[in-house]
Formats: structure tokens, sequence, C-alpha cells
């Protein structure tokens, strides 16, 4: 069956709150391959507008202090914390969040990877770490561990303790894996 | 009629059936509801440890455009009661008739009226068109404080002439209770050696990476209130609502949503749970509160804060025959939860040993900071700091290893059920239901190989680095009742739903629950959709607590699964105008034996309508609670090397192994997420965590730079070794064990690095280990060891 709904249309921004009292400006960006043209307050953070403007919900914000990663998205390709930078900033500039990285029914080889590898639980900081290790993984300079293990360092995950993640982050950027070879946890059953 | 036929799903390392929603950003958080027309909440909190509030002026923030309302404490006086937690300060009649424990109960007011008690304390809440004119509006709240003297230190809360927590309270304490066994004087005169120590556990905040949140909203057409929420407890929080708003439960529905992580956080009433409801109503609006860092780390619930004053009297063969514990807990600025915490130290303080002789006082102190709640592990963590500890120092007194000591004094696999001689926090004899710990000791030797990394241990000494091996082993009674229930219904489309009350953080009910259930009903895995925490769906709920949701709610989920089963077959065999018994249900196909007659389970559904008497009553719907008979016994040994860099006082993890026992485990893969998860939790409490005040009861730690989580270069390799001995007290045969990888690593680290320095002879009392902590041990030894030459 059909979709009457034009899919490929850009995310419509919607109005901002009539009695915020800072300066408007009018912006326009490319969000997920979409243009978009939004009139945003100078204060909106970037995060506030792509989860409550755009309806992008999939980035998250976790700490609005810049320490724990959830809310990173890619401004040109680079993973940035969206609490920490304005709308405004983003005018011209191109904005990839979660909801960007799969190809239709095709997950990104990140997001195929922490499904792999148990690299995720509650899911709140994953599309953080996604957007990071997305990044990496288009970089043109092969990964280490190292340098994969310092890039992710900028994020917090409460949940899985991490294994699952370096884990999927090792197979998704084809870094050697341990003596495990992929089971990240050694385990032993009796 | 035959047992359900098995399927397999249950045991299997199946993928997450929830992940690939979540990975592609599809969760559905709290504060990705958008709800029209909602407004926006902030509160402002008491910027003040202990001060009368002389005056509020709140008038400036109402007149700001854009906000829709500002309550203070004298706005809702007289509307509603302050927030009492009925469930959590109950006292079971076993407990209340033996022990006679104090527990007082100290109400928290919605929102501070003449008084507040920490800093973070609801002073008032405004409601505006965004989050952002919110937050400017609390900017314009005037409150004059009168400040009052503040006690942080529980010990001293407890003196004579400390500063009263409460003006109107006679004294600090919270809550009391006294419980042994034997005669531990005697015990004491006649040991051979005695240990006595004092151990702390430091305040953590369980951090969710999602703080907490809610939204509200009153159906104008029919007056119904919903209620989203990332609670872990939907029904205690519908049948505490109910009551406070003066509405009939009948016309409440709160519906847990995708959850970033509760801990525990989640899993107690606070006030912002009642005035956001209490705001929809009022303003007949939709209203939202999403609490930010800063707020969850100063006013969301801390935890684990306890002194223990520990003494072991041991045989001159290192066999216990005496514990004594006096522990201070600090329940913060009132007693919100009762005995859950305190009384989980004292029913796990000694763990897997034998002990003749036990006599274990708590005292839970009011103190000028933020309440204490459960947090993964909930008051166990802290006995075992405790008991390991006290362990290790026998260990050493005794000139004996650590292992072999703790090897000597093992309840054995033939002693269970092991009764204690205590009685459990239901009030009952505590129990045991199975383990086997001595094979746990064989395989953490093995895995570690103890004699080889011993010598390596010296030959590395003998260049002057500090290497460390320490053990902690802890118990954990889970699955605490008093039931969870499962309704299991064959929908319209042929799909099947599992509602159920306790909800999901991330712990994968979507699959492990969807696994009991296929496996029960005999359908694929893919036709089940799981509810956990709607209301609506299932009348009666406790919630994702205390290590109990896949022992209560999977045992419920497998009965319902087993009746739906048959009440399948039942109304098939009237469609086939045969018996039951001539049917089998086989991959969500109904099979008619020997024939090739076969029905899918939407075409039953639509079969039953026209089948005179087919349904015989409410359609293809089971529902089934399970009240379990007795806790299943999980355990666990952390097993880690340490290596300590003494000029820095850093700690690196070398090695780390668990030794894990929980019963038959539904899904390896999940499983073994929650033991790591839960063990870098406690890692981050070893090493880093610590939730600080200053001397005026300020907090120091209020931002994820000084509250430290672990992230992901300092976690080690962390090894699992599985044993599994299914637990008899359900028909699952499984074991909670979500908190159990939190409970052993402070101990264990500890442990280690005391072992690490044992050529200086510190004694290690507390966590975090920073290297200022390991710095600060190791100048106070050279002083020690300069007094001693003196």
């Amino acid at each position: 069956m059909s979709d009457p709904r034009n899919m490929s249309a850009a995310p419509q921004a919607t109005a901002p709150p009539l009695s915020e009292p800072s300066a408007w400006h009018d912006i326009s960006c490319v969000v997920n391959g979409h243009e978009v043209d939004a009139q945003v307050e100078s204060r909106l953070l970037l995060s506030d507008f792509l989860r409550h403007r755009l309806a992008l919900t999939g980035t998250h914000v976790g700490c609005e202090q810049g320490s724990c990663g959830a809310c990173t998205v890619l401004i040109d390709r680079v993973p940035v914390r969206s609490c920490l930078m304005l709308a405004v900033q983003c005018d011209g500039r191109d904005v990839v969040t979660v909801e960007g990285l799969a190809a239709g029914d095709d997950l990104h080889p990140v997001q195929e990877s922490f499904r792999a590898h148990h690299g995720l639980q509650c899911g709140f900081c994953t599309p953080g770490f996604l957007m990071t290790l997305a990044a990496l993984a288009d970089d043109a300079e092969p990964c280490d561990e190292e340098r994969m293990l310092d890039e992710i360092g900028g994020h917090l995950c409460r949940c899985t303790g991490y294994l699952g993640i370096r884990e999927a982050a090792r197979c998704a950027l084809g870094i050697a894996a341990g003596p495990d070879g992929c089971d990240h946890t050694g385990v032993r059953h009796e | 009629m035959s047992e359900p036929r098995p399927t397999g799903y249950v045991g299997a390392a199946l993928p997450r059936l929830e992940d690939e929603r979540l990975l592609r950003g599809g969760g559905r958080y709290i504060d990705d509801l958008d709800l029209p027309g909602a407004v926006d909440a902030a509160f402002l909190r008491s910027t003040q440890a202990h001060a009368r509030i002389t005056s509020i002026d709140a008038s400036r923030a109402r007149e700001l455009p854009g906000v829709v309302a500002v309550y203070t404490g004298a706005d809702i006086a007289g509307r509603m009661d302050p927030l009492v937690n009925t469930e959590e300060l109950r006292i079971p009649p076993g407990l209340e008739a033996e022990l006679k424990p104090l527990v007082r109960v100290q109400p928290m007011p919605l929102l501070a009226d003449d008084e507040v008690n920490y800093v973070g304390q609801p002073v008032a809440m405004v409601l505006a068109e965004s989050r952002y004119l919110a937050e400017d509006a609390l900017e314009l709240i005037e409150v004059d404080y009168e400040l009052l003297p503040a006690v942080l230190d529980p010990e001293e809360a407890l003196t004579a002439d400390a500063p009263r927590v409460l003006l109107d309270a006679e004294d600090n304490v919270g809550l009391r209770v006294r419980h042994g066994v034997g005669d531990v004087e005697a015990a004491f005169a006649a040991a051979e050696v005695v240990v006595s120590e004092t151990f702390t556990s430091h305040r953590y905040v369980p951090s969710p990476i999602e703080p907490r949140g809610l939204a509200a909203r009153v159906d104008p057409f029919d007056d119904q209130l919903t209620v989203w929420s990332n609670t872990q407890t939907p029904h205690r929080m519908r049948d505490h609502l109910a009551p406070a708003l003066g509405r009939s439960p009948d016309t409440v529905r709160v519906i847990s949503v995708d959850v970033g992580g509760g801990f525990g956080q989640k899993g107690i009433l606070v006030v912002e749970e009642i005035l956001i409801p209490f705001a929809a109503t009022d303003l007949g609006r939709p209203v939202r509160w999403m609490e930010d860092r800063n707020e969850n780390l100063v006013a969301g619930s801390h935890a684990r804060e306890q002194v223990h004053h520990i003494d072991l009297a041991a045989d001159a063969d290192g066999r216990l025959l005496a514990v004594r514990d006096r522990i201070v807990a600090n329940l913060g600025s009132r007693n919100m939860v009762g005995l859950v915490v305190p009384y989980n130290s004292l029913a796990h303080l000694c763990g897997p040993y034998v002990v003749p002789n036990v006599d274990i006082d708590v005292t839970g102190a009011i103190t000028n900071t933020m309440f204490t709640s459960p947090y993964r592990g909930a008051g166990r963590p802290e006995a075992v700091f405790a008991m390991e500890r006290a362990m290790e120092r026998l260990a050493a007194r005794m000139g004996i290893d650590p292992a072999d000591l703790r090897e000597r004094n093992l309840i054995r696999p033939e002693q269970m059920p092991y009764r204690t001689g205590m009685l459990d926090r239901r009030g009952l004899p505590q129990e045991f239901d199975s383990g086997d710990y001595p094979a746990m000791f064989e395989r953490a030797r093995v895995a570690l190989d103890l004699p080889a990394l011993r010598e390596r241990q010296e030959a590395l000494l003998a260049e002057g680095r500090h290497l460390g091996v320490g053990m902690a082993m802890c118990l954990e009674m889970t699955g605490l009742g008093p039931f969870e229930g499962a309704t299991i219904s064959v929908r319209t489309s042929g799909r099947i739903q599992v509602a159920t009350g306790a909800p999901s953080q991330g712990q994968g009910h979507a699959t492990t629950f969807a696994q009991i259930a296929a496996d029960a009903i005999g359908v694929p895995i893919d036709v089940i959709d799981l509810v956990g925490g709607d209301t609506a769906t299932i009348p009666y709920g406790v919630g994702t607590i205390a290590s109990r949701a896949l022992v209560t709610a999977g045992n419920a989920i497998h009965q319902a699964g087993g009746l739906l089963r048959r009440r399948i077959l039942e109304a098939a065999a009237t469609v086939f105008d045969t018996t039951a018994d001539e049917l089998g249900l086989v991959d969500g196909v109904i099979v008619r034996h020997a024939t090739d007659a076969a029905m899918g389970l939407r075409e039953l559904l639509l079969a039953l309508a026209l089948t005179p008497g087919g349904a015989d009553s409410d359609g293809l719907v089971e529902t089934s609670y399970f009240q379990p008979p007795n806790y299943a016994t999980a355990s666990s040994l952390h097993a880690v090397v340490v290596e300590v860099h003494t000029a820095t006082g850093r700690v690196d993890l070398r090695d780390y192994v668990v030794v894990h026992e929980a019963g038959r485990l539904v899904n390896p893969t999940v499983a073994h997420g929650q033991v790591i998860g839960g063990t870098v939790q406690g890692i981050g409490g070893a090493l880093l965590e610590h939730f600080q005040y200053d001397a005026a009861g300020q907090p120091a730690t209020s931002t994820f730079m000084d509250y430290m989580l672990p992230t992901p270069e300092i976690v080690p390799d962390i090894r699992i070794e599985e044993i599994s001995l299914p637990s008899p007290t359900n028909a699952l045969g499984v074991k909670g064990l979500g908190e159990g990888g939190a409970i052993g690593p402070p101990a264990a680290i500890a442990n280690a690095v005391e072992d690490a320095l044992r050529p200086y002879g510190v004694v290690v009392r507390s966590c975090p280990l920073t290297p200022s902590a390991i710095r600060h041990l190791l100048r106070g030894a050279a002083i020690d060891q300069e007094e001693v030459t003196a």
C-alpha cells in the first residue's frame, strides 16, 4: 500500500512559543539531507531545536553540561554536543542525527555492530555513541584501539559497563579483536 | 493435558528484540512525548541546607509573559497531604512482633512551607509555555531564608547536642532496629582472635543517563488522568496519586514509557510525581517536567552512605564465632523508605558465611542532606564492604590467605537450603534456597591462576611495583514479593499481548519476557508484544525494583502463558468439535493430531464468535499472579587484580573475574550484560564516584565533571564464570540478577588495593580510592611507621 504522505519532505519546524523574549533569527540548514528553514530564538539550544521543534527525538539530552555525550550529532560531519551549541550556529551547516544514520531498511554498520554485540541496554546514551563512531568509521584515517577509546571516552553509558560498546566499536571500525575474538565477555559456562 | 511443549527460547542468547528501534532513534522516552497544549514545569529549590523561610515573593514571576502559574507551599496548603511512602514504611508483622523496630514517619512537604531541610528541596513550582520561560521565572522568585544550623554527618547527628534536622523533631533518629542470634558476648569472650574496625560506605547518586521525568494530562472529555512517567513502579504511583488528588484509582492511568536507566532512583515516589499531575488537574492543561542533570545530582535521591563499627570473633583456625556490627545509615533529611535499605544491610551482612552468633544494631540518622533511597544493591554493597573488609583484616591478623579464610567459613552446599536463624525482610525465617559457594572459590582460583599470581606479585614487588589481589563474596536475596502479575491475551490481529506491572529500564524485558511467554504458549517469539507497566492493561502490580522482575513477573508470565495455551486449545476444541487432547499448538498454529486440520490464532478468534458456546467466557485472555514463596538467593564472587602506582596514587584494574550464580538464565547475553553493567557501577563507586557536601551542606559535586562516572577506557575486560543452580522457589528456576554486579566491587577492589600496599601496612576504610585517597593512605602509613620506629 502506498503512503499518501510525502515522505521525502523536509522536517517542518513547529512555531516557537510566542512569548519567548529573545531575539529571532531565520536559519536555513540541512538536517539528515533535507533543507530546513526555521525561525529560532537566539538562545535556543541545538538539542532542543532538533528534539522539540523538528521532532527528531532520537538525539537525547543527558546533562546539558557537555559531559555525557548523549546529545552528540554531526555538524559538517564532525561530532558535536548539541546541548552546547545554539540552533542559530547551524545556519548554513549540515546536521546529521541518529535518524539519518540508517539507509532505509539497512542499519548503518555501527548500528548493526551495536545490535550484534549487545552494545546497548536502555538505549538512552546510544545515539551519541553511534554518531561519534559513525564519524570515525567515515574517517579516511585507519583507527586503532587507542584512538577509538579516546573518541568514545567522551561518552557516558550507565547500563552496559562499556564492554559491549567497545567490542561493537572494534568490529565496526575493523580494529583487531582481542584474544577472545568478538566475544567480549569471555563467558565460560559449566 | 500435557505440559507446554518447550520451544527452546528460554536459555537462548537471542539478540534483543527492542534494539533496532532504539538504534534508529525510535525510542519513546518521557521527554519525547509531545502533548499538544502542554506547559513545562520547573522547580525552585532550596539553596540552603537548613533554614526557615521567612518570605516568598513570586509576584514578579507570575507576571512574566508566558508564565501560566507559580505554586508555593502556601498555594497548596490544605489541598494535598505531605508525601509518605506508606508501602516502604510498612513494617512486616514478623519484624514488628520479634524486633519492635522504630520507624519514624517523617512526611515530606510537597513544597517547603516554613522550613527547608536540605539543598535542593522543592520550594516553588513554575508552569510556563516553555521550559526556557519557566526557568526565567525561577530567577524572579524572591525567597528570604533565616539560616539554621545544619548537621551533615550521621554520627554527629545522633549526638545529644546536635542541631535538629527537623525543627520540631525530638531527635535526629529516623529508624532503629536490632537483630541477632546466639550469645555474642560469650562468643567474643571465648574467641582466640578479635578484629574491630570501622568501615564507611560513601554517598552515591545512581545517575541514570536519563534523569527523572513525567507528563500528566486530564482528558476534558472523560476526566481521566493519564500520567506518563519513567517510574519503575507505575502501579504504586497510581495507587498513591489517586487518593492524593482525591480521585478514584479507576480514573488514573499511569503508563511507563521507555526509560533511560533507573537503578532504583526511579523506584520510589517523590514529591514532583504528585505535583505534576496536581498541576495538570488544577490548570486543566497537560504538564511536563524533565529533571535536569544538576537537579538529578543534587535533588534526585542519593544512596549508600553508611558507617559500620564491626567486630569479628574467630577461633584459632579462623572460624567465625561471632559478628557484631553497629551500623549508622545516613537517611538524609527524612526517613523516606524505612527499613528497606538498612534491613537489607542487616540481612546480608554475614553473607555466605556460617556465623553462629550475630548482633547487628542499625540506626538511621537524619541529616540536612538529600534523602537516600535504594540504589542497585540497596544496602548490600555497604554490608559487603564492611564484612569483606573485616574478613580481610582478620586474615591479615592471623596470617592466613584471605581466600582460605573465606573458604573455611562458607556455608556448604549440603547445608542448603540454609537457615541463618535470622529473620528476612518479610519477617520470616531467613533461608537461602540454593548455592554452591566453595565451587565459586574454586572457579575464581583457576580463573586467576592464584598461585602463579602470588609469585608474580612477589616478583613485581622486588621491582618496586605493587600488584594486589582482592576478593569479595556476596549474596543477594532476590525476587522480592509480594506478587507480580501478567495478563496475556490474543489480540484482534492474532498477535499476543503480554502485560505486566514490571516495566523495563533497559533490562531487555521485551526479549526475555517474550522468550518465557513464547515457550509457555507455544508461539513464535515475534508474535509477542510486551507492555510493561501500563496500569490500564493489568490492574495490580508492584514494579521493577529489588532484582525482582524476572522472578516475579517472569513466573507470572510463565503461569499465564500456560493457562492461555490451555484456554486456546479448549476454545479450539469447541470449534473443531473435539476435545483439547486431540489438538496441539505448535509455533502459533493449532493442529488437530492425525489430520491436516490447522488454524491460526486470528482464525480461531473469528471462528469463536461464530461458534455457539465457543469462547465460554471472556475470550482468549488469561491473568495470573505469582507470589514467591521465598527469596531466590543469587551469589557472586568478585576477584580483582589491581596495580597501585604509589608515586601517583593511581589504581589500575589488571584483571577482573566475576563468578556468578543466578539460577537458570533466560537469556545469557542479557544476563551477562546486567552483571557487567552492575559491576562497572560498583567499580565507579570504588574508584571515582562520590557525592560530597561542603561543611555548610552545599553540594560540591553537582555536575558529571565532579561526580565522576566510569568512562569507556578505565573498565577492564571483565570475565564472567557462570555457575547455574536453578532455584527451587519458582517453576522457571530463575533468580534475580539486576543488582548483583554492583554489590561486590568496592569491597573486592579495596581488598586488592590493601593487598597491593601490604608493604606499607595501610588499612583501607572507605572508597573511592582516588589518587589523592591512595596518597593520603600512604602518607598516613609513613607517619605511622615513623611513630613505630620512634
